[in-house]
């Protein structure tokens, strides 16, 4: 699974940018999804850490 | 019913194996975010012991260590920990090196040698740096005492090591601004690009381990800046490795977005914890494990050599084992400084 069959027969420049594309791509998702679950528990979790 | 949700496949691949790839990725994601560095000579033998091809261990690792670089360089952006300018300017020499590196690989496979070279320059080259990191924080401990966890670094003079200094000392012109105000040359940056980069087209790896430390030692910046610089470094020889690997059409985009998903929230923890946690206070443990890891990757050489395929489970659990134990310790010294630093006085 390359994550690029959609792009079977193109150039393999193509594809490879396709698959940095798709990596970038999960990366910011997963970073803005990530940040947001932070903002919401991360202040409760530090004060669970801290004892308060 | 269990049956039923263990035979279903996502991304490819089963549960018990995106279980354990967001696990690893995790893990990676933390030593990232603390490091720098920290995901390539984890994750492709990692993928190698689970059978999957050298071709597809080594660009599935690549293109997964240019997804956590993102990640990792946007959290120290957040923090202004990144000098994009150094690593713009390292890239050339980078590239170069690069190139240069794995050219001297095919030469040397013609002469049949390649394998047993790169293999006992890994070894060398992870216990050196596993040496130095060791050493530095048994100096450091013995040197300041019992001051650690409670302050932010001290100066930023203060933070860049004396070898450093005396190197930026050298007047070469042209000399570049680095993102602290202090000065270094061009001559100096390409030299540690090239060197890096030499270093990763040669032993096939992403080469944080020594890009971190050759920005820190050499180049002379705060070890923060060297740490986010690295990450942004990491994100472009990554992109380079994803698209040479990419072109060929072996990166298995299951094990990747695995990986991500776990080291996505590694990478913003380990990051966080530097806000909290003294570098001196875990630096031994990673000096530790890269030696271990060097034990792990010249015991793997050994199985290949020797033909005994129960040394390479052997180099596995001890890579896996050590860095397990880096991991646990930056999250739990994280965990005690948040307590000492927000906890409420009894």
């Amino acid at each position: 699974m390359t994550g690029t069959e959609l792009l079977t027969g193109a150039p393999s420049t193509v594809q490879a940018l396709a698959v940095i594309g798709l990596v970038f791509l999960e990366a910011i998702i997963l970073y803005v999804g990530y940040g947001t679950v932070e903002e919401a528990v991360g202040p409760a979790v530090l004060d669970r850490l801290a004892g308060r | 019913m269990i049956e039923s949700i263990l035979s279903v496949e996502l991304l490819g691949l089963g549960p018990e194996l995106i279980a354990l790839f967001v696990a690893f990725g995790f893990m990676v994601g933390v030593f990232f975010g603390f490091f720098g560095m920290g995901g390539s000579f984890l994750v492709t033998p990692a993928l190698l012991i689970l059978g999957y091809s050298a071709p597809v261990a080594i660009g599935s690792s690549m293109a997964f260590v240019f997804g956590t670089a993102v990640i990792a360089t946007m959290k120290h952006h957040d923090a202004g920990q990144v000098d994009y300018r150094l690593g713009a300017l390292m890239f050339v020499g980078i590239t170069l090196g690069i190139e240069l590196g794995s050219r001297l690989v095919f030469g040397l496979e013609v002469l049949g040698i390649a394998n047993v070279v790169v293999g006992v320059a890994y070894v060398l080259l992870l216990a050196a740096i596993g040496v130095l990191f060791t050493r530095s924080a048994l100096q450091t401990d013995e040197g300041d005492g019992d001051g650690a966890g409670d302050e932010e670094a001290g100066s930023e003079d203060d933070d860049v090591p004396a070898i450093a200094r005396r190197i930026q000392s050298y007047n070469l012109p042209p000399m570049m601004t680095l993102a602290d105000g202090s000065k270094a040359s061009l001559w100096t940056i390409s030299g540690v690009g090239g060197g890096v980069g030499l270093v990763s087209g040669f032993l096939g790896v992403g080469g944080g381990f020594v890009r971190m430390p050759a920005i820190y030692y050499v180049i002379g910046t705060s070890l923060a800046a060297a740490v986010g610089t690295s990450l942004f470094g990491g994100l472009m020889s990554g992109a380079v490795g994803a698209f040479t690997y990419g072109r060929a059409g072996v990166i298995d985009m299951g094990v990747v977005t695995a990986l991500l998903v776990g080291s996505a929230l590694g990478a913003r923890i380990g990051s966080s914890a530097t806000a909290y946690v003294n570098e001196d206070d875990v630096t031994i443990y990673f000096g530790i494990m890269l030696l271990v890891a060097s034990a792990a990757v010249g015991i793997s050489e050994l199985s290949a050599w020797l033909g005994i395929p129960i040394l390479d489970q052997l180099s596995f659990l001890l890579l896996v084992g050590s860095a397990l134990l880096v991991c646990s310790m930056i999250l739990y010294h994280g965990a005690l400084a948040v307590r000492r630093t927000r906890g409420v006085p009894e």
